[in-house]
């Protein structure tokens, strides 16, 4: 093994792995554009909160849907799948100690994407897009809207298809010895996953655009809405399995985090790629275009396995966190490994707090309000960008920029700026969000429509009152959303200020702390030699059911329990309605 | 029997297909436990609960539903609000409503505790049925007729709010719907509407 590479690239200081220079610059690059675009995505959200704050009520009503709309691409499309190849870039070359494939492909596929992406934003920001972030026909928008995206799609296609071949090449020069890492692994299954999803994205979005140009008629509004969603959901599973790849990855870095079983961990990401593009069905539970079977198929057997590989990742990630811990003799009690965890190591705290956020908010909300019936009381109110922010902002984007803080000096080599605006920035985002979230699934609860400049109707035929508890609901709403936007732009000052301006970093000094280098790095987490004998320890059966992981165990038996909860406190509040159906 | 301590970043050589620990097996039959009984509610609610999105759905032709709703707004006015059509048709009827950009049309006014057929579709682009404040959504899309069997539990005056992105006008689109008790009192809420005793009876 260990054939040597013919293009020029560098040893790791940390890992003692070689860095391709191609896919070092790769990786960087796709992470700028990503943190650009979070950049305008996040100005957009502050502008958003502060008009769904009633009390404030910033935007014009032309300004608030053309600002939605940017906000929902910046944020869900352009932020997170740069990011994504990024992490693609990452997982499939440094991580396994080998060389991208192509390149010179690599750099036109990215070129396409930002040039894609360039037009979505034109479109948009110069009214030639109103439709929002959906587009559902009839709606129209300038034909480069559609074209701007198949661009981006195209090039984001072409990278996965990369990551694939770098796979390939990694295996055949033999660069690691055994199975793929799990982190590669979960990382694979987000490529896979994208491929179903842009598949889809370009089977919506070309009859669109052909559609916009006058080519041919319009595609039927109710095949649109099912396709669309089988790219609009599915790329938030490409999401999950890269979101929950970075949780080992950042469980590894910063406590030392071990795999349980790698069985368990892999079958469920498998159920991932299985089930999840039939679960796009959840968002046409109350549409007329499909019936009752087909909504119960596609949202319970395969959406619920699917669920049940986040209730197994929710298992063994903090799982193999506390086992990581106990095997570094953090022993003591039920909890003792999270006291005495690295909760001022950003990368640590991002981990947790987006783990928590992901399952208890958005996991349980989204599995609720995905129910065929539940769905009456929820579909298009505020409670589905409750729901949704939990996964995509709390979850990925929160795990994202966990990973940020390590990709900083390791693949950047610099220092991360502003280190103690740094160590609080997770907390700050992940606070100011989950008050965003509770203000909007409680005003939604009440009614309150998402996509909506005015709830106070003022220029509407009829009244419309609204409990007056909806105003402190929507207050939430714009704190939490101002908290965020804070939380957010701080992230990207961080990383824009450590990119162009940082200290520069030639190894990892180890054993002392150093401001601007995440503690995972310069105290590595390592497990002793006599790690297995601890492990059989643990394990031994004397200890029973709870085993190695008590601590673990109390916390999902408490996950479960509010899962239940509030799926039938659901059933409940929905058999108070009319009799329908 | 136990794997190796390793983290999600190390290769693994050798076989990996290996038994978990008892801790983790009892926690997935837990979570599949769970998931049966998330797939068991909802066929079950079919036939125990009172809330089901099932309905009859059909295709129409946007302009012909229109034309429909008209004719039906015609054949039950009773009156106007705010130059709406009421409509009051009688129970077990088949009830039209369709969304246009940026108005409910037309005003429905139903007897509680009285079972009707709603059909509601789209003459221009999507809609989102949303009945305030009781909070019951349904997709309004144009080309569909979803005909939903409703049983209004409670009298009142209820609003319609549109909660799907239709336009620039989107949030000024409110209709109403106004059940009435048994003694059959319209609420009127705007002292300009006007009742007249129309064809309904």
């Amino acid at each position: 093994m260990n054939a040597p590479f013919n293009t020029p690239s560098r040893t790791c200081p940390a890992t003692g792995y070689r860095v391709d220079r191609q896919a070092e610059l790769l990786t960087r690059a796709n992470a700028v554009v990503a943190v650009v675009s979070l950049l305008i995505g996040a100005v957009a959200a502050l502008l958003l909160a502060l008009t769904r704050w009633q009390a404030v009520h910033l935007l014009p009503a032309v300004w608030y849907y053309r600002v939605l709309g940017a906000h929902g691409m910046n944020m869900l499309i352009f932020f997170i799948i740069f990011f994504e190849m990024a992490v693609l870039w990452f997982a499939s070359t440094v991580l396994i100690n080998a060389r991208p494939a192509a390149p010179k492909y690599g750099w036109f596929n990215f070129g396409l994407m930002v040039v894609g992406s360039a037009i979505v934003e034109w479109a948009q920001w110069s009214g030639r897009a109103d439709v929002l972030f959906t587009s559902y026909p009839p709606l129209k928008a300038h034909p480069a809207f559609y074209l701007g995206i198949i661009f981006f799609a195209v090039g984001a296609l072409g990278v996965t298809g990369q990551f694939f071949a770098s796979l390939v090449i990694a295996k055949r020069e033999k660069t690691y010895n055994g199975s793929l890492p799990l982190v590669v692994y979960g990382a694979m299954t987000a490529a896979i996953i994208a491929v179903i999803t842009l598949v889809h994205g370009a089977m919506v979005y070309i009859p669109t655009f052909t559609w916009a140009m006058g080519w041919t008629p319009m595609p039927d509004p109710e095949v649109y809405r099912l396709l669309w969603w089988a790219l609009g959901h599915s790329s938030q599973q490409i999401n999950v399995a890269a979101m929950v790849a970075i949780w080992y990855m950042l469980g590894a870095l910063t406590v030392g985090a071990v795999v349980l079983n790698e069985k368990v961990s892999r079958s469920a990401f498998v159920l991932y790629i299985l089930f999840i593009s039939m679960a796009s069905a959840h968002h046409l539970l109350v549409d007329p275009g499909f019936s009752s079977p087909w909504k119960i198929v596609n949202t319970s057997y395969f959406m619920y396995l699917a669920v049940l590989a986040s209730m197994v990742h929710g298992f063994t990630v903090p799982a193999g966190m506390e086992l990581g811990m106990r095997l570094r003799g953090y022993t003591d009690g039920l909890f003792g490994w999270l006291r005495r965890a690295p909760w001022g190591d950003p990368g640590f705290s991002s981990l947790v707090l987006s783990v928590v956020v992901f399952g208890f908010f958005g996991g349980i909300t989204g599995v609720t309000l995905g129910t065929e019936q539940i769905n009456i009381i929820a579909h298009n109110t505020l409670r589905i960008p409750g729901h949704f922010h939990a996964t995509v902002v709390s979850g990925t984007a929160v795990a994202f920029m966990g990973a940020t803080y390590y990709l900083l000096p390791l693949i950047f080599r610099r220092k991360v700026a502003f280190w103690s605006l740094a160590r609080w920035q997770p907390y700050m985002f992940a606070g100011g969000l989950l008050l965003l979230e509770f203000g909007m699934t409680f005003a939604g609860s009440f009614g309150v429509p998402r996509r909506h400049w005015d709830i106070s109707f003022s220029q509407a035929p009829f009244d419309v009152q609204f409990n007056p508890m909806v105003d402190v609901f929507l207050g939430m709403l714009g704190i939490g959303g101002i908290i965020a936007a804070t939380g957010a732009l701080s992230f990207v000052l961080i990383a824009v200020t450590t990119v162009f301006f940082g200290k520069k970093i030639t190894e990892f000094p180890r054993g002392v702390t150093v401001p601007g280098i995440p503690q995972g790095l310069t105290n590595p987490p390592v497990h002793s030699a006599d790690v297995d004998e601890r492990n059989e320890a643990l394990h031994a059966p004397a200890r029973g059911i709870a085993g190695a992981t008590p601590g673990t165990l109390v916390l999902v038996a408490v996950f479960f329990a509010a899962f239940v909860l509030y799926y039938f406190t659901n059933w409940k509040l929905l058999s108070f309605l009319w009799k329908i159906g | 029997m136990l794997t190796k301590v390793h983290t999600g970043l190390d290769p693994v050589p050798g076989i990996w297909w290996k038994p978990a620990h008892k801790a983790e097996r009892v926690w997935v039959a837990i979570a599949f436990a769970w998931c049966l009984v998330l797939f068991a509610m909802m066929p079950l609610w079919h036939f125990r609960g009172g809330q089901n999105p099932s309905g009859v759905r059909r295709r129409v032709e946007p302009k012909a539903f229109y034309a429909r709703t008209v004719a039906f707004a015609a054949q039950y006015k009773i009156g106007e609000d705010r130059g709406l059509p009421i409509a009051a048709p009688p129970p077990g009827a088949d009830v039209y409503l369709v969304g246009l950009t940026f108005q409910w049309y037309p005003i429905l006014q139903l007897q509680q505790g009285k079972e009707y057929m709603l059909h509601l579709s789209a003459l221009d682009v999507n809609h989102g049925f949303s009945l305030f404040p009781l909070s019951i959504n349904f997709q309004v899309v144009p080309g569909y007729d979803y005909g939903l069997r409703i049983t209004p539990t409670a009298a009142g005056d209820f609003r319609i709010i549109c909660n799907e992105f239709c336009g620039i006008g989107h949030h000024t689109m409110v209709g109403r719907v106004i059940v009435v008790d048994e003694s059959g009192k319209p609420v009127a809420d705007n002292a300009a509407a006007r009742l007249t005793n129309g064809d309904a009876k």
